[in-house]
């Protein structure tokens, strides 16, 4: 038997760091990076006598990505203790949400994999709830003992829950990066998955098709998405050799371990904690009003779904296109930047330059498309200059280089002086070109007469020869129709 | 409803509250007469009425998101049983 007499059954949990000022429940602040315990306040480390207040912040973005995903942002929620003891939990319990969350239901559209094969599928969200982070335990040695830091103690997570609609690691892999994307689009999060802002824990199981959901294992703390993937395939791997070698999975707790690229049991159920969860006394219910929500609704920016249909409908994109540019709220600036600049005529080729020559000029150079030594403006004079017949395609290419290398100065002229300054300017004029073309023929007889016997080939090599003698400025239509027009005479 | 001495202890457990036996059984009693109350509670017709988290029928207090407290960690540190690098140290635990 094999993988595909198998299901693979996956939800994931993921939690976003809420890209506030201070704490959840505190005036202290969330910024990265700073000395142990400067940044964990009286609240924080659960001093006697101290009292929670809900950061307006964290509720408003809870609110905003419950609007993203056409989710139901709850009147009414209710905050709970969810207790457990570890030291980097000084109040012995977290506050987070229960019964009750912020935001309910919800959906995302994902794209799964590339080219024909390329689908896409809908995400439902189950639920998604305000909760605060705990501290960092540190197990390097400290005498045999453990070192508490408190500064992420109290720092504002959106907990985002799936529901078990993901039948394969790239389903999974697509959704988180749909997630993140989002979180960043609406700037609730900043997304920085190095320092943990934005961590996937996965619920795995597998089954037969059409049969009953088998027993779940959840794998833990998976902060990129290449490990998401490749912790997912390990598991799923290992449950289905164990089930076909006769055995059960029982539900636990495993952690991923990037070295052996294998996941490994934290805890089995037995253990599991009891998290006695119950309203937190400290907390008045968290009220919205219908007010609020309209205000944070008309706050919100164009989400990447409705400007993907925009691209295609008003732009005449293709879906393809429309999805790569809506890929971050960076690129998707960028390319509207351009189009605003360019004319909306010219949508398509400008979305070819953003995805082709600037992607991959940025990708060679390691670089994000925010940090673009080449503005939107500046792209957009250059596409003009390609659709007015001033350059061709292969002198842009030129063009785009020195722009790329800060030659032309700012602004949408910069191409042109560019293009003045280096006399790269197409030739179009027809009495220059034939001249051209005929002393290509005169020099190249071979060429003329294998062309005449018929190999289409040699047409080609004329072409290139009258290119390189106009130093590639002749335009290459007009190259082809008088060269046509000669040789057919 | 009542409580068995099995999930007093595992109550006790969890709450890393150590019981002698003694002490097990009259936490049993204790609480089963506090599941005796909640019985004559749950007696009571609550049919349409909608539960509460809490017992004020209030909304709770928001505060704007500003950064409002300065560093105390001298303060803080000044009596916890032992600190290195600004870490307060703990007993080793990894799960």
């Amino acid at each position: 038997m094999s993988r595909s007499d198998w299901e693979v059954v996956i939800g994931l949990e993921i939690h976003a760091q809420l890209n506030t000022a201070s704490k959840i429940f505190s005036g202290a602040s969330t910024a990265f990076g700073a000395e142990p315990n400067r940044q964990a306040s009286a609240v924080d480390i659960a001093l006697p006598g101290v009292l929670p207040v809900l950061n307006r912040g964290a509720v408003e973005r809870a609110i905003r990505f419950g609007l993203a995903i056409g989710a139901t942002v709850a009147p009414k929620s209710v905050f709970a203790r969810k207790n457990y003891f570890y030291p980097d939990l000084p109040k012995g319990y977290q506050i987070s949400q229960f019964e009750l969350p912020v935001v309910q239901g919800g959906a995302i559209t994902i794209r799964v994999g590339e080219g024909e094969k390329a689908y896409e599928k809908t995400v439902n969200l189950t639920r998604a709830h305000l909760e605060e982070d705990a501290g960092k335990s540190l197990h390097e040695d400290f005498h045999g003992m453990s070192g508490i830091d408190l500064n992420r103690a109290g720092t504002p997570l959106l907990e985002i829950v799936s529901e078990p609609d993901m039948r394969s690691s790239a389903e999974a892999v697509a959704y988180a990066r749909a997630l993140h994307a989002l979180v960043r689009w609406i700037d609730i999060c900043d997304g920085n998955m190095q320092e943990g802002s934005f961590r996937c824990d996965a619920n795995v199981s597998v089954r037969r098709p059409g049969g009953p959901l088998g027993t779940r294992r959840e794998i833990k703390n998976l902060n990129s998405f290449r490990f998401l993937q490749q912790a997912i395939d390990y598991e799923v791997q290992w449950q289905i050799d164990t089930l076909e070698d006769g055995g059960r999975i029982q539900q636990a707790t495993v952690l991923f371990d990037p070295d052996s690229g294998e996941t490994r049991m934290m805890r089995s159920k037995e253990d599991a904690h009891d998290y006695r969860y119950f309203p937190d006394p400290d907390l008045l219910p968290l009220v919205i009003s219908p007010e609020w929500i309209a205000r944070v609704q008309g706050e919100l920016p164009e989400l990447p779904g409705a400007m993907k249909a925009r691209f295609v409908d008003e732009l005449g994109l293709s879906a393809y296109d429309a999805t790569t540019l809506t890929a971050s709220k960076e690129m998707a600036g960028y390319f509207q930047a351009t189009v605003d600049a360019a004319g909306a005529a010219l949508a398509k080729p400008c979305a070819n330059w953003v995805m082709g020559d600037l992607a991959g000029r940025l990708n060679k150079a390691e670089l994000e498309i925010a940090d673009s030594p080449v503005t939107p403006a500046q792209l957009a004079g250059l596409v003009r200059r390609i659709a007015d017949n001033t350059i061709s395609n292969n002198i842009a290419r030129k063009v785009f280089e020195a722009l790329w290398n800060g030659e032309g100065g700012a602004g949408a002229d910069a191409a042109d002086r560019i293009i003045d300054a280096q006399g790269l300017k197409q030739v179009t004029d027809s009495g220059a070109i034939e001249a051209i073309v005929d002393e290509v023929l005169a020099a190249n007889p071979k060429s003329v007469e294998e062309f005449r016997a018929g190999k289409e080939k040699a047409f080609n090599a004329l072409v290139g020869q009258v290119m390189k003698a106009s130093r590639g400025k002749a335009n290459p239509a007009q190259v082809n129709d008088i060269l046509r027009h000669k040789l057919g005479s | 409803m009542s409580l068995s001495l099995e999930q007093v202890r595992r109550v006790a457990q969890l709450a890393r509250i150590e019981l002698t036996d003694a002490d097990a059984a009259a936490t049993q009693a204790k609480l089963n007469g506090i599941f005796d109350l909640i019985e004559q509670m749950q007696a009571v017709d609550t049919t349409g009425i909608e539960p509460m988290s809490h017992p004020q029928d209030l909304a709770t207090r928001l505060r704007t998101d500003a950064v409002s407290e300065a560093d105390r960690r001298d303060a803080f540190q000044r009596i916890a049983p032992q600190t290195e690098n600004g870490l307060y140290l703990v007993p080793k635990v990894i799960e």
